[in-house]
């Protein structure tokens, strides 16, 4: 045999061992249960959603709701300014999720008032006149920009926190779609969607707050020492249905505390043994809970939850470090409360796009089917070669085989997922390295009627098609490259598959199949070709 | 083994009439989606899809839409129930096109009034075996994301190929995916089948499919265009379409047997994808010869100026000698 038909041989032979071993073989082993490294199974190729069985959501972060809770602490940070300064204003108002108003500015203090506010707001704020000592404070755009993109940052954290303490294996959570704020959440094997979508989407904003008044059956009783007016420092919480209390409490607007100042939340059981989560402060958070508590001994402590106050005991003693949420919880309640507390709170609210249950006996249908159809389709595919280009045939079954071979090795060792499109793009490559055999084959035909010897026809057969192989291949590419780009979900599996398939059937049908034909003439001149 | 022993068709002779039933078909797909609408899957509709298995004999689905509309009037009589899965597997797909609010924990509101309304109605016992729940927002996306990646991908084709090849192949060639997707289109129109993600990837497989075709094609009049350069256009694309007929017909015969493959066997989920692949396969096929290479020959005869492509002398009205045999003018390799 010559020796660089020898060489090329052993490469493809290398190749395909190491594919073999990356692919199939980590498949065979479980199912055979064959010996198998360790790293070697931890690259398995894995299965997607639809095939295993799990929860597919699509959640959007309400970004606005992270600008609002910042135009709302400033205007209360330059309202405590002020007040400190001495200098009274008519009103300081929110007038849009990313801007404020402050109004009623003595014109003899305007200097005075844009120095305070200036300190307080320039970094984040711009600072318009709207006339007659009126001042609007709006966010930056580009730091409004970088703010919402942090609330997905965190919201996408804090996600991953709930879902990896729920214990589920191998989640799936990541940015979704191009409009920025989309969340996918994937949860194989997971099949109660209610308890699963309570956690994620639980804001979990937990504040501490004095009572200054209340509580009271309704919001004019509630108002009556105040003339029926909510003074802007404060707000009006309701009770938490869940726990039977309707009345109206009057809070301070800024917390005592708030969710950021814990360090820990556990379940546990109350004096009237009644489920209950207990918690810790961090050193700040005592800090500050201390001198609150210290200030207002005798006063009743608002516990609100996601903007409902779970309960309002009164303050005995100074309290530090430790604390107790009491309510009507189960203690089913009480284990995802202190989980959502424990991994801290959302910046902003969801809501959910899509979600979508595959039953594990439906993906499993699937598969059956999926791997039914591709062998079956594979079967008939491999008969006509056989049938129509006899012992040349073989040669197009083995680069058939090395292509899925290769195929499979790479999309497990790039951690690829098979879904089902994935198995479309499974069948759509077995069509290409048809074709690509096809082309090559008909094209030797022609060379020999033209009375060509078999190896000068072989050798022109492959350079003739190399280029054609080569035009649409790059066509396809083009076209799966956008598709991975611009499709979404089961699209972008397609598209991978594709992309793999493209680029390894060029290597078996220009470069194996050659060789295999070569080898086989070795260094006899024959004039027949069985093809 | 030979499918054709020398074939000498004369295919571009049929172009007029070629043409003349795309048209038919394209029309009258067009009509059927003007007055009946194109179904769409719930992906871009939005909406809500239940698949619910039953442990018995599964009720009719008269008695599931009768409960339905009774817990939500109206409900039943817009829902489309189909058995699902194998045929024995007992199983239902119901979809509802309304979904909860998107606020909060609503979205799945509608999938559990219709379990309420099956389990108030006693249809026997029952539990549901997967859900899908598209809000509205959702549905836009996808359908914008959708047209934008096909066609970004079609215009990535055109530049391609009127940069390997020539403008006026570039023309047939996007004249003829663009017939491709049209025909396509009119076949899910007629058989009323849902346009989903899936088969969104089917049809932008079979754009695939039919430019490599076309391709293969083009590349072959390219190589004879060296060698018979006293030819009009004509011959020579007659001449490579002939050279490329056993290939053409048995790779579209392989890829035909496995989509049909895919779809008696491939499962419910599949059924769309190799309904698309099927038809995309032969009007790919079909569009290669007769739309592509046609519409290639006739723009270079509308361009009167005869550039390269053309023949470099004016054409002889002599009998052409390349259609009797191939002259070659061959490398030696």
């Amino acid at each position: 045999m010559n020796k660089n038909v020898r060489w090329k041989l052993l490469t493809s032979l290398a190749v395909f061992i190491i594919f073999f071993a990356v692919g199939p073989y980590p498949i065979l082993a479980q199912r055979l249960h064959l010996p198998i490294p360790g790293w070697l199974a931890a690259k398995q190729l894995k299965l997607g959603l639809d095939l295993k069985g799990g929860v597919h959501l699509v959640l959007r972060v309400q970004t606005d709701d992270a600008l609002k809770i910042n135009a709302t602490t400033t205007s209360e940070q330059l309202r405590e300014a002020l007040r400190t300064a001495g200098i009274s204003v008519s009103s300081i108002a929110l007038t849009g999720v990313d801007r404020f108003q402050v109004s009623g500015v003595p014109a003899a203090r305007d200097a005075e008032f844009r120095r305070i506010a200036d300190d307080q707001t320039a970094t984040n704020y711009n600072r318009n006149p709207t006339g007659g000592g009126a001042y609007e404070f709006a966010m930056k755009p580009n730091i409004a920009n970088d703010m919402r993109e942090q609330a997905v940052t965190q919201a996408l954290q804090t996600i991953d926190r709930r879902v990896n303490e729920l214990g589920v294996a191998e989640p799936n959570i990541s940015r979704y779609g191009q409009s920025n704020d989309e969340i996918l959440v994937q949860l194989p094997g997971v099949s109660d969607v209610g308890r699963a979508k309570e956690i994620i989407s639980n804001t979990a904003v937990l504040e501490l707050k004095i009572v200054e008044a209340g509580p009271a059956g309704t919001q004019e009783q509630l108002l009556q020492s105040y003339s029926g007016k909510v003074p802007e420092d404060m707000e009006v919480v309701q009770g938490a249905a869940s726990s039977g209390d309707t009345s109206y409490y009057l809070v301070r607007k800024v917390p005592a505390v708030t969710g950021q100042d814990l360090r820990s939340a556990k379940p546990t059981i109350d004096e009237n043994n009644q489920p209950a989560v207990a918690f810790s402060l961090t050193n700040d958070g005592s800090r500050k809970f201390g001198k609150v508590t210290g200030e207002n001994v005798g006063r009743l402590l608002a516990i609100v939850l996601d903007r409902r106050v779970i309960s309002a005991p009164r303050i005995e003693q100074r309290i530090t470090s430790d604390g107790r949420i009491h309510g009507s919880f189960t203690t089913e309640q009480v284990n995802d409360l202190s989980l959502v507390l424990r991994t801290g709170a959302l910046p902003a609210s969801l809501t959910y796009l899509q979600e979508q249950v595959i039953g594990p006996s439906l993906g499993a249908d699937s598969i059956r089917a999926g791997v039914l159809a591709s062998l079956v389709g594979l079967f008939l595919v491999v008969m006509f070669m056989l049938v129509y280009y006899r012992l040349s045939g073989v040669n197009a079954v083995v680069a058939l085989l090395f292509n899925l071979v290769i195929l499979l090795g790479l999309m497990a060792y790039i951690n690829a997922t098979m879904t089902l499109p994935g198995i479309a793009g499974f069948v759509l490559t077995m069509g290409i390295g048809v074709d690509s055999n096809v082309l090559i084959f008909e094209r030797i035909k022609e060379e020999l009627e033209a009375q060509r010897g078999v190896r000068a026809s072989i050798n022109s057969g492959f350079s003739r098609v190399f280029l054609t192989l080569l035009d649409t291949h790059i066509a396809s590419l083009i076209s799966a490259a956008f598709l991975f780009q611009f499709g979404t979900g089961p699209i972008r599996g397609f598209a991978m598959t594709l992309v793999i398939g493209l680029i390894s059937n060029l290597f078996t049908s220009t470069f194996v199949s050659k060789t295999l034909f070569e080898a086989a003439l070795g260094h006899r001149q024959t004039a027949e070709l069985s093809i | 083994m030979h499918l054709f022993k020398t074939p000498n068709f004369d295919f571009l002779r049929w172009r007029w009439i070629a043409i003349g039933l795309s048209w038919l078909v394209i029309v009258a797909g067009l009509v059927t989606i003007w007055t009946r609408g194109m179904p769409l899957g719930v992906e871009f509709s939005g909406g809500t899809i239940v698949i619910v298995q039953f442990d018995q004999q599964p009720p009719d689905p008269s008695v599931i839409r009768a409960a339905l509309d009774r817990a939500s009037p109206g409900e039943g009589e817009n829902a489309v129930i189909q058995p699902y899965g194998d045929a024995n597997s007992r199983q239902y797909l119901i979809r509802v096109p309304g979904v909860g609010q998107e606020s909060g924990r609503g979205l799945s509101q509608v999938a559990d009034r219709v379990i309420n309304a099956l389990k108030a109605a006693n249809v026997g016992s029952f539990h549901p075996n997967g859900t899908e729940i598209v809000g509205p927002a959702v549905g836009q996306d996808l359908r914008r994301k959708g047209i934008l990646a096909t066609s970004l991908s079609l215009v990535g084709i055109l530049l391609y190929i009127a940069f390997r090849f020539q403008f006026s192949f570039a023309v047939g060639a996007v004249i003829a995916t663009i017939h491709d997707l049209l025909v396509t289109f009119a076949f899910l129109a007629f058989f009323r089948y849902d346009l989903s993600l899936n088969v969104i990837a089917a049809i932008l497989t079979v754009t695939g499919y039919s430019t490599n075709d076309t391709i293969v094609i083009f590349d072959r009049v390219r190589e004879n265009m060296r060698s018979m350069r006293r030819d009009k256009l004509y011959d020579v694309v007659n001449r490579a379409v002939n050279q490329t007929l056993g290939r053409t017909v048995i790779t579209a015969g392989t890829a035909l047997l496995s989509a049909i493959a895919l779809f008696l066997f491939g499962g419910d989920v599949l059924h769309g994808f190799a309904f698309t692949m099927i038809v995309g396969i032969i009007t790919g096929t079909y569009s290669s010869v007769f739309i592509a290479a046609a519409i290639a020959v006739i723009w270079q005869a509308r361009a009167k100026t005869p550039g390269k492509l053309a023949t470099s002398a004016p054409a002889p009205a002599a009998p052409t000698p390349a259609k009797a045999r191939r002259p070659g003018r061959r490398r030696a390799s």
